[in-house]
Formats: structure tokens, C-alpha cells, sequence
């Protein structure tokens, strides 16, 4: 045969890959592709988390590397577990969950309900709620020091003008009992606007056609809303739930910059104590046994909850 | 085909030999962001000049300062070639590797540690303590020291309503009670139509600022670490009787004598509530002074500064750091030429001159050395009866132990003061059990 140009192009030209996978079977090239996606899994999610119960068990230090590790078998875990102060903080992380959850999907739902309706203006006013949850939770935290700061503090001065309190004479980030309950604030100032998107969400997806129809069964508002509107609305407040408790239960920056968890251990949420043991105290080993504790307690209870979930969506 | 790649890998091998020498003539400090900091930016341009070598500056704000360059050494990160690094952190820097020892460049050079105030020595640079052992040269000497606002100190207004109140005469407190009763007598009272607090004292929660403050008292009431230096035996010695007078004394000053919301304050704050006219007088190191005394609106006449007062026993909280050369750096010798440098005597007065507070004898026992600065008597003062917090390798998890426990107590009302003292040595117990040193 002739060796004509275009026949020396052809045989350069690499085979097509379909010709070069012929052979393999069509469980092997999906094998194929999602091999890249499994490997990086396996090596940023799987194998940290194995190497950390390892950890667990051990008394290493990540800032000794010359000490010789030691296996001490179940004493880090039965350490933390019998921790008072640990008790206690997971108690001010439950305080904070709870509060912060109960309040925006209170206040979320009533927004949504509101915005929901028609009237002039209805879209600026969307924009200007949603503003808190679009900044960061490291600007968030500071201009709120300050707001709550006893002297010239925006806060204290409101508190004045509405109560005869003087503004100096309670500090919401200091002793008395207050911190905890302007973490709170906080949170729900920021992120209602986050509960209320997705309740919106939820109304909007209701047809008018039932409305229409309970109309015409002379239902009345008040039973509209227990029986059509919240059940449909709900697998959205679920999932709104859902969000915020997981993104709660690691919160961190926000608080961290208001109140450094204090006033003593007030706000000490587990999250930023683990962060301390971790990475201040470098108690590795520990720290890993405390960070374990907490992904199976999150979740054990994401689990129970999706569950739930799921059950009310299938109604 | 070959002679392009070969092109390639020449221009390559080029660039990256010209990448390695830049590197080689470049020099990374890291310490944290304060004023002093600045001064050795100005200060090392003669270095460069002299050396050809550029120098980079890492500075970090005081909060996180050791989360940063202590997972950096932590990590072998190569960032920093130079560290100025807390007095703290020898134990560990020595103890992990971090730092080079510097014996043997000391006596090639002919560095004599004799050079140095022998209190900046032992606490900067030497590990075991008092071992002659350096992995630092002392580059920044410094105390917790006090400043006060002298203008109204002078007031014939004030220094009469002080007599009736008080009884006696308003002056520098010579004593910790007497700088109580002071701050109590100035809270809440009113000075050209403006509400005005006592003191300005470190509360902060987070970092290490509580503590650094807490100590000003327990030393000066004679607190110990330990009943035998070296033993850990703590028990009578951190919880004895003068060290809780002394922590319910510096609870009773933050209680009756510091500004509103005054519950998480340390050097910038201080620093703040002093500059803003809020304070009679505040604590803080003395590497703020010299801006201090040059502020235009408090610093000058309407400034002066005292030592930390003695009650039982005359002390002040150490501060300061040592320069060392963090072995990880890919240019040892470019670091320890910047050190050979630092040492010098002309280069350490002008360190002082600039702001910097050096360590030096020469500097020091110069003779206009006390009226070269209106605090620099009160620096000499304070570098003589300095104390330091634990410089072992488990500092951090020791720090933060005495951080939860004052602050629980002093601003939390958690407890008595007993008990703050008896759970610290709990705390320490079981961080130097881990350690094996118990």
C-alpha cells in the first residue's frame, strides 16, 4: 500500500476510546470512572476519619513529634465521657441549638408567611431581610461586640431607651448570664432570613387551586393554614431543621469572636472546646476520641432525623 | 522535537537556579504585630544595606499569634527563617526541635551571653532554665508594667477630694492596695463633665491576657510555681495562703475598679480605654510606652508610668522574647548572619533609640540609659524583679488551664479563689502526668 499522507495522519491518530475500552464490560468502565471520585473520598474523607479513631486511642501529641506514642486503649474516651466540663458544655451547645432552631423556624415561617403575600414593596423588603445571612459570620461577630458593648453600644442604648435600664450598668457579653442569650441573637438575627427562604420556598409550592377548593368547603382560614398550609409547608421546616442544627452544632467563628466562650465557660459550645484541646492544648489523641464522640452524636441523630423526614414526605 | 524540550528544560534549570539564589538572599522574620515590630522593619534596613539581603517581615496580631507560628513550627513549615518568639515557647522550641542551638555559632562569633542582662538570658534564651543551653538571643526585653493619667493626678481639685476620701495623699501607688484604692477612688467619678473608670487591667479570656494580668498580683503577694524549683511540687506553693489573698485582690479590682463591660480586655483594650480618656491609669507591657508617651491626646505631660507595685515582695510579669533561627529555615546561615548583626552594641542602642527594647548591658548600664526615656528607670526596675509563667514544652495546655480557672473566678463568679488555685493544680497535675513528669 501506497504510504499517502492522509494514511499517515490516520494511523497517528489515536484510537477512539470506545475502540481502545472494547473488551471491558460496562460494569468495568463505570468502575473506570468513578474510580478518580472514589480514591479522593477514600483519601480525604475516609482515611482521616479511620486514622483519627486510631488516634483515639493513643496519648499522641501533635506537637511532640520526638515522644514515643502510647496506647491507652478506651481512657480518653472514658475521660471525656465522665467530664464535667465537657457535660456541661455539650449542655451550652444544646441550649444554643435549641433556642437558635426553635426561634428562626418561628420567626423564619412568620417572615415567609408575610412575604408571602402581595404588596408594593414586597421584593425590596425581601432583599433587605436576606442581607444579615449573605455576611460573614467573622463581621457578623465583630460589628455585633460592639453593638453590645455597655457604653456605646447600639444595643445597651435601645435596651435604655425602652426600659429606664442604664445602658452601663449590664454588660450582654460579660457576667450575669446574658451571654449565652446574645449568642442566641445573634444566630437568629443572622440566619432567620436563611428559614424563611426555604418556608417561602414552601408556600410558594402549595397550588392556589386548594385553597380554592377549602374555599369552596367554606373552610376557614385559621383551619386552612393547620391543615393544608403547615403540612405542606413542613418537610421544607424540616429540612431547614436539618440545616441549621448540623451547621449549629459545629458553630464556631461567630461565637468565638463575641465571646471567646466565655464569660468562663458560658458559651464554651463542644466545637470550640474540641477546637482548644485540638489545636491550643495539642491533645491529639484526646481531642480525636472528643471529635469522635461528637460525629457519632450528630450523627446518630441526622440519621433519626432523616428518617423522620422521609416519613413525613411519603404522607 | 528534542532540541525544544531540551530548550526547555535548560531555560528551566535557569530559572529555577535564579528561583534558589533569590531565595538564598532573602530572609523571613515573623513576630507578632506591635509597635516594636515597626521599629525593627526601620531597624533592619541597615542589615539589608549592609548584607544584600532582603528582608521579609510576618507579623500576627497578638490573639493569634501562638495558634499561628506555633502550628507553623508545629507543621516544620518553612515561613519563618527568624522567629521572635514568646519566652514561653523555648521549652518546646528546644525540647521538638524547632530552634537551632546556638552554642557553637555564640562561640564562633564571639557572643558572650555576658553581654546580656542575665535575667533576659535565663528567661529568652535558655533551656533547661539556667542551663547554659541557648536557643535565642534576647532581642526584645519587656514587663507588665503601669501607666497613669498624670495631669489628673495633679489636679488640686482631685488630690483634695482624694485626701478627704481616702485620708492621704494621691501619688504613683507604692504598693497593690494602694493602687486599689486609687482605681476605687477614680471609678464612676466625674472629670470635665465625663464619666471616668479606675483601672484598665487584662481580663481576656482567649489567648494568655488574664493570666499575664493575674500574675502582676500573685507575684507581687509571692506566688511560686513550685515549693522546689524543678520538683513540681505545687501544692502550698500555688494555692497558699498569699496567693489567694491575691487572687481576691485582683478579683476586688476588676469588680469595683474597671470600666463597664470590661470582661474580655487585654493590651488593645487597655491601650483604648486609656487613649480614650476612660482610665485613671492602666496595665500594660512596656513595649507600648514609647507611642504611649508620644500620643498626642494622653501621652506627653499629661503621662507618666510606673512600675508594677510590690505588696509582699517586689515583681512583674515577664514579657518579652528572644530571636531564634528556626530549623526548618532553607537559609540557616542568612539567619544566623542577621543574628551576628542584632548582636552588636551599636546596633542595640539604636534598637532602643528606635523603640525597641533592648537587652543589651551596654544599652542598659549606660549611664544616661534612665533619663533616655521617661519610663526607661521604671524598665530597669521591673527587668530586675521579673517573673515568668512555666516555659515548659506543655505550656500551652498549662497556660490555658490558669486562663480557665482565673477567668472563671475573677469574671465569672465561679467559686472562691481557694478553689480556682486547688483546680489549677488539678489542671497542671494531670498536664504534667501526661508529660511523665509526675
Amino acid at each position: 500500500m501506497t504510504d499517502t499522507p492522509i494514511l499517515r495522519v490516520a494511523r497517528a491518530t489515536p484510537p477512539p476510546l470506545a475502540r481502545r475500552l472494547r473488551g471491558l464490560s460496562d460494569r468495568a468502565i463505570a468502575w473506570l470512572f468513578v474510580a478518580p471520585t472514589i480514591f479522593l473520598l477514600l483519601a480525604i474523607n475516609i482515611f482521616p476519619l479511620i486514622w483519627t479513631v486510631r488516634l483515639s486511642f493513643t496519648n499522641y501529641a501533635a506537637n511532640r513529634p520526638g515522644r514515643e506514642v502510647e496506647w491507652v486503649g478506651l481512657r480518653n474516651y472514658e475521660r471525656i465521657l465522665t467530664s464535667e466540663a465537657i457535660w456541661s458544655n455539650m449542655q451550652t451547645t444544646a441550649h444554643f441549638l435549641f433556642w437558635t432552631i426553635t426561634l428562626q423556624v418561628i420567626l423564619g415561617f412568620a417572615l415567609a408567611w408575610l412575604i408571602n403575600r402581595k404588596f408594593k414593596g414586597n421584593d425590596l423588603l425581601t432583599t433587605l431581610i436576606v442581607l444579615p445571612m449573605m455576611l460573614s459570620p467573622a463581621v457578623v461577630g465583630n460589628f455585633w461586640t460592639f453593638l453590645y458593648q455597655p457604653q456605646i453600644g447600639l444595643f445597651n442604648y435601645m435596651v435604655e431607651l425602652l426600659t429606664g435600664t442604664p445602658a452601663s450598668s449590664f454588660s450582654m457579653l460579660g457576667p450575669g448570664g446574658l451571654a449565652k442569650w446574645s449568642i442566641i441573637i445573634v444566630d437568629t438575627w443572622m440566619w432567620t432570613p436563611f428559614v424563611m427562604l426555604i418556608c417561602l420556598a414552601g408556600l410558594r409550592s402549595i397550588p392556589d387551586y386548594i385553597y380554592e377548593a377549602a374555599e369552596v368547603d367554606r373552610a376557614s382560614k385559621w383551619r386552612q393554614f393547620w391543615t393544608l398550609t403547615v403540612p405542606m409547608v413542613l418537610p421544607f421546616l424540616m429540612l431547614a431543621v436539618l440545616f441549621r442544627g448540623i451547621e449549629n452544632f459545629k458553630m464556631f467563628d461567630m461565637v468565638v469572636l463575641l465571646t471567646g466562650g466565655g464569660p468562663g465557660n458560658e458559651t464554651l459550645l463542644a466545637s470550640i472546646d474540641l477546637k482548644r484541646e485540638a489545636f491550643e492544648k495539642w491533645r491529639t489523641g484526646y481531642s480525636s476520641a472528643y471529635a469522635i464522640i461528637l460525629f457519632v452524636t450528630v450523627f446518630g441523630l441526622a440519621s433519626i432525623y432523616v428518617k423522620a423526614l422521609n416519613k413525613v414526605k411519603e404522607r | 522535537m528534542k532540541a525544544r524540550l531540551l530548550t526547555a528544560t535548560a531555560v528551566g534549570a535557569v530559572l529555577s537556579a535564579s528561583v534558589a539564589s533569590s531565595q538564598s538572599n532573602e530572609l523571613t522574620l515573623c513576630w507578632a504585630a506591635w509597635d516594636p515590630a515597626n521599629a525593627l522593619v526601620e531597624l533592619s534596613k541597615d542589615f539589608e544595606a549592609q548584607s544584600g539581603i532582603k528582608m521579609n517581615f510576618e507579623f500576627v496580631p497578638w490573639p493569634n499569634f501562638a495558634d499561628r507560628m506555633l502550628n507553623e513550627l508545629n507543621s516544620g513549615g518553612q515561613l519563618c527563617d527568624l522567629l521572635i518568639g514568646d519566652s514561653q515557647w523555648i521549652g518546646s522550641g528546644a525540647e521538638n526541635g524547632h530552634y537551632i542551638k546556638l552554642n557553637d555559632f555564640f562561640a564562633a562569633e564571639s557572643i558572650s551571653m555576658d553581654d546580656f542582662a542575665p535575667a533576659t538570658v535565663y528567661a529568652y534564651s535558655t533551656w533547661p532554665k539556667g542551663e547554659p543551653n541557648y536557643y535565642a538571643l534576647p532581642a526584645m526585653g519587656d514587663a507588665n508594667g503601669w501607666f497613669y493619667r498624670k495631669d489628673w493626678f495633679e489636679r488640686d481639685d482631685i488630690k483634695a477630694a482624694y485626701k478627704e476620701a481616702t485620708g492621704a495623699d494621691l501619688r504613683e501607688p507604692q504598693s497593690q492596695k494602694e493602687l486599689l484604692q486609687i482605681a476605687q477612688f477614680f471609678q464612676g467619678r466625674e472629670i470635665d463633665g465625663q464619666t471616668v473608670y479606675g483601672a484598665s487591667i487584662f481580663t481576656e479570656r482567649g489567648s494568655e491576657g488574664i493570666t499575664m494580668g493575674a500574675t502582676g498580683a500573685l507575684y507581687a503577694w509571692g506566688f511560686k510555681y513550685e515549693n522546689t524549683p524543678g520538683s513540681y511540687d505545687m501544692e502550698g506553693a500555688v494555692n497558699s495562703p498569699a496567693a489567694v489573698e491575691a487572687l481576691e485582690f485582683y478579683k476586688e479590682l476588676y469588680k469595683t475598679a474597671t470600666p463597664p463591660g470590661y470582661d474580655n480586655a487585654y493590651m488593645e483594650q487597655s491601650l483604648d480605654a486609656f487613649k480614650s480618656g476612660q482610665v485613671a491609669m492602666a496595665m500594660n507591657w512596656f513595649a507600648f510606652f514609647p507611642g504611649l508617651a508620644a500620643d498626642p491626646n494622653v501621652g506627653g505631660d499629661k503621662i507618666d508610668f510606673f512600675v508594677n507595685p510590690g505588696q509582699n515582695v517586689a515583681a512583674s510579669t515577664l514579657g518579652g522574647q528572644g530571636i531564634s533561627v528556626v530549623s526548618y529555615s532553607d537559609n540557616v546561615e542568612g539567619a544566623l548572619s542577621y543574628i551576628k548583626w542584632f548582636a552588636q552594641p551599636d546596633v542595640q542602642a539604636k534598637w532602643w533609640s528606635m523603640g525597641g527594647y533592648s537587652c543589651h548591658r551596654s544599652v542598659l548600664e549606660d549611664p544616661n540609659f534612665v533619663t533616655s526615656a521617661p519610663f526607661a528607670g521604671d524598665f530597669l526596675e521591673a527587668m530586675n524583679g521579673v517573673q515568668d509563667f512555666w516555659q515548659e514544652p506543655a505550656y500551652a495546655s498549662l497556660l490555658l488551664a490558669m486562663q480557665d480557672r482565673l477567668h472563671n473566678y475573677v469574671v465569672a463568679d465561679q467559686g472562691t479563689a481557694q478553689e480556682a488555685l486547688d483546680g489549677l493544680i488539678a489542671d497542671w497535675t494531670e498536664v504534667f502526668e501526661d508529660e511523665g513528669k509526675l
